[in-house]
């Protein structure tokens, strides 16, 4: 057994994954790649992250760089796991972020545990953010290229992952992958990006979720308790949506939250929507501990949106996280991740 | 040290099969069915691989029909011998094993399915044996075809073809049985095996890959599925590809000159890892027959074990081994032959076939047997620095 470290390369087929493990092959690290076969809709709506045509095309870049490639069956786990929980939690009321989930059940849970079995000592994602090492502890940082940063979508790791986490773009801005995934003649070079939830396979989470539910009609209530009209299920709403809603007036309405026990969805005008405290729950600090109240903090509560200052409050049965100006876009089941600057601190769920 | 251990999926080529190859790729280039001298070398050269390949089987020259390889010589057999029954004598009838390779079971779906034939599946034991019992109870007068396997690809289990032939002949039914894992390790005199059909490919006896043998006995009912030119008794059109059907016959005649001293090494190779696995690896079960089985074939299922993640971390120690449920893509099947012999889909989900060859050593195998045990231990306890 030599003491050099394997890592293994969770790849997708896509060209941040396929660089990611280009870079490591590059700098002389012994490589594996690692694909996670995840469920879909169905065969006419495959996973986006794992089409048979991905898997082809990870399998032809691990080729290119002559690195052992397997495929590892996870339908069934990232299924229970991710997808009836963002089902359950739209029932619930929430707007469940799927990503988090799969990412510390998933990724940095199955597929870490199948790596380390195969032999792996540390992961590689192909995600951007930045991972450094200060007296033997990991901080968590914004990518350099902010436009595509994903440390929101990291912030449910701890040092027990990170110390065996490899991020190699966190550096690198998007064009220079595109670079080098071009010059290296990977085919996934150009493929154009999605933000959908990779399950959905394209379609419409709406749609998606009407397959999977009972729609559940209900009132539409001003805040006053007034009833306006008829919404067609609550899962098919987000709170600070505009859009949609039905009712024409002399104001647009948003909505403003949801009743999940009595089942209305409450709107008003834009002066209404917008809170400025909320509660969080199920937080993770990436370096094990909470901030010290000095630390200035920003919190971010919704991917790709701007992380405004924020203080939290920690009270013996819950925490709360206050804002200075009200945001409009508080939706439970979403995560509020916090910073210090770029240093991704860590995060919650929404509960309230 | 690396070792491959996957010699059933495919073999590597032996030098001197090469060397009578390389002149058919070089200067004698000609078409075997050319007028001039350039054909006529060619056409040498394939109808001695021909008298060759007879030799070995103990049959007719005329009765070796080559082919693309395994898979075609499968589907030459099944659909040629089904088609010329219907139009023959309207049999519709197809009685096929449910341990068949996929080249036979596939086509006898398609043959179902598209071309309304009628299918029934041979019951088998719980070691993949086809009963001369049961076949005797299914076999009908309208009975098209019969296929089983000869020596099991994925659980080593070798059938009494012999047996079930007679009782084909009896009810005058075309028997073609798949004998792809045969030539190095088992007799396959036809006279001696009785089968009217019976496919060979040769990378599976250190040959080159894409060429095959369907024999074809004398007054067997056959009917072309690829039509063109009158090659191959215009059973199978298409220009000759003469360096590999030079490279096929010598790479019989060398598996047959070595066919004992080979099997003998094959079996004891193989009885030390059915021993060594069974004593090491809790919870492993061998798969298929104790005795009646190919020499070179180790099959097991291995209980809460992934098939799938075995054989990556396997490969990653250097051992190169297959599954009956491996799969490239992740969508990982329980192998179809373990559910026909009545297995849950779970355990079958757990398969490993091991299979030794020609280069294979003993030390090779004690390497592989310790790695197995590391893998399986390592994926049996739980991952403490892992969340």
């Amino acid at each position: 057994m030599s003491t050099r470290r394997t890592i293994a390369v969770a790849m997708s087929g896509g060209v941040d994954s396929s660089v990611a493990a280009a870079l490591l092959v590059d700098s002389g690290e012994k490589v594996f790649g690692l694909m996670l076969r995840l469920w879909s809709a169905g065969p006419e709506r495959p996973n986006r992250c794992c089409s048979p045509r991905d898997v082809s095309n990870a399998r032809k870049v691990a080729g290119r760089l002559r690195i052992p490639f397997y495929v590892l069956d996870a339908k069934d786990e990232f299924k229970n796991r991710v997808v009836d929980s963002f089902i359950s939690g739209y029932a619930d009321g929430l707007t469940p972020n799927p990503c988090l989930r799969c990412n510390r059940e998933i990724r940095w849970g199955l597929l870490l545990e199948h790596a380390t079995k195969l032999g792996a000592t540390h992961l590689a994602t192909g995600h951007y953010a930045l991972l450094r090492r200060t007296n033997g502890h990991y901080r968590l940082y914004r990518a350099l290229d902010r436009r595509k940063d994903q440390s929101y979508v990291l912030s449910v790791l701890g040092q027990k992952q990170l110390t065996r986490t490899l991020l190699p773009l966190g550096e690198l801005d998007k064009e220079k992958v595109r670079e080098i995934a071009r010059d290296l003649g990977f085919v996934t070079a150009d493929r154009p990006e999605s933000q959908d939830l990779c399950f959905l396979g394209g379609g419409d989470y709406r749609t998606f979720l009407a397959e999977r539910m009972e729609a559940t009609p209900g009132a539409i209530l001003d805040k006053q308790g007034n009833s306006l009209a008829t919404h067609s299920g609550l899962e098919n709403f987000t709170i600070g949506q505009r859009k949609g809603i039905g009712i024409s007036g002399p104001e647009p309405l948003y909505v403003i939250d949801k009743d999940v026990k009595r089942n209305a969805l409450i709107v008003g005008p834009r002066a209404e929507l917008g809170r400025t405290h909320f509660t969080v729950r199920e937080l993770n600090w990436v370096s094990g501990s909470p901030p010290s109240g000095e630390t200035p903090l920003t919190v971010q509560v919704r991917y790709r949106t701007p992380a405004v200052s924020a203080q939290l409050e920690t009270f013996q049965d819950r925490t709360e996280v206050v804002v200075e100006k009200p945001l409009t876009h508080i939706a439970p089941g979403q995560a509020a991740v916090f910073y210090d600057k770029d240093e991704c601190l860590g995060g919650g769920l929404i509960s309230r | 040290m690396p070792a491959y251990l996957d010699y059933a999926a495919t073999t590597p080529l032996d030098e001197r099969v090469l060397e009578r190859m390389l002149p058919y790729l070089e200067q004698d280039f000609g078409n075997p069915s050319s007028i001039h001298a350039w054909g006529q070398r060619a056409d040498w050269a394939v109808e001695e691989a021909r008298e060759r390949v007879a030799d070995g089987l103990g049959c007719r020259p005329e009765e070796v029909i080559f082919t693309s390889g395994g898979s075609e010589s499968d589907n030459l057999a099944l659909r040629g011998a089904a088609f010329a029954a219907r139009e023959n004598r309207g049999a519709n009838h197809l009685l096929i094993s449910p341990v068949e390779h996929d080249a036979v079971s596939q086509t006898a779906i398609d043959l179902a399915a598209r071309h309304a034939f009628e299918l029934e599946w041979l019951p088998v034991d719980n070691l993949g044996r086809v009963d001369p019992d049961d076949l005797r109870k299914t076999i009908r007068s309208d009975t098209a075809l019969l296929s089983v396997i000869y020596g099991n690809n994925e659980i080593g289990t070798v059938n009494p073809i012999p047996e079930l032939a007679a009782i084909a002949r009896e009810r005058g039914v075309t028997f073609h049985s798949d004998a792809l894992q045969a030539p190095c390790q088992l007799p396959t005199l036809v006279g001696d095996l009785g089968v009217d059909l019976l496919s060979i490919g040769a990378h599976k006896f250190y040959g080159p890959k894409g060429v095959g043998v369907l024999f074809v006995r004398n007054g067997s009912q056959l009917l072309p599925i690829q039509t063109g030119g009158s090659q191959e008794r215009g059973l199978r059109a298409g220009t000759h590809n003469v360096p590999l059907i030079v490279g096929l016959s010598v790479a019989h005649e060398i598996a047959l000159a070595r066919q004992e001293t080979d099997a003998s090494r094959f079996r004891m190779l193989r009885d030390l890892i059915i021993d060594e696995v069974l004593k090491r690896v809790p919870g492993a079960r061998l798969t298929g027959h104790r005795v009646d089985r190919l020499p070179n074939n180790a099959s097991f299922v291995i209980q809460g074990i992934d098939g799938n993640s075995l054989l990556a971390a396997l490969d990653l120690a250097g051992f190169a081994c297959s599954s009956g449920s491996a799969c490239k893509t992740g969508d990982p099947e329980p192998s179809k032959v373990l559910l026909a012999l009545g297995m849950e889909t779970e355990l079958a989900l757990g398969s490993l076939r091991v299979t030794v060859g020609r280069q294979t050593t003993e030390a090779e195998v004690g390497e592989f047997l310790e790695a197995l045990q590391e893998a399986v231990v390592g994926f049996r306890s739980p991952v403490a620095d892992a969340s």
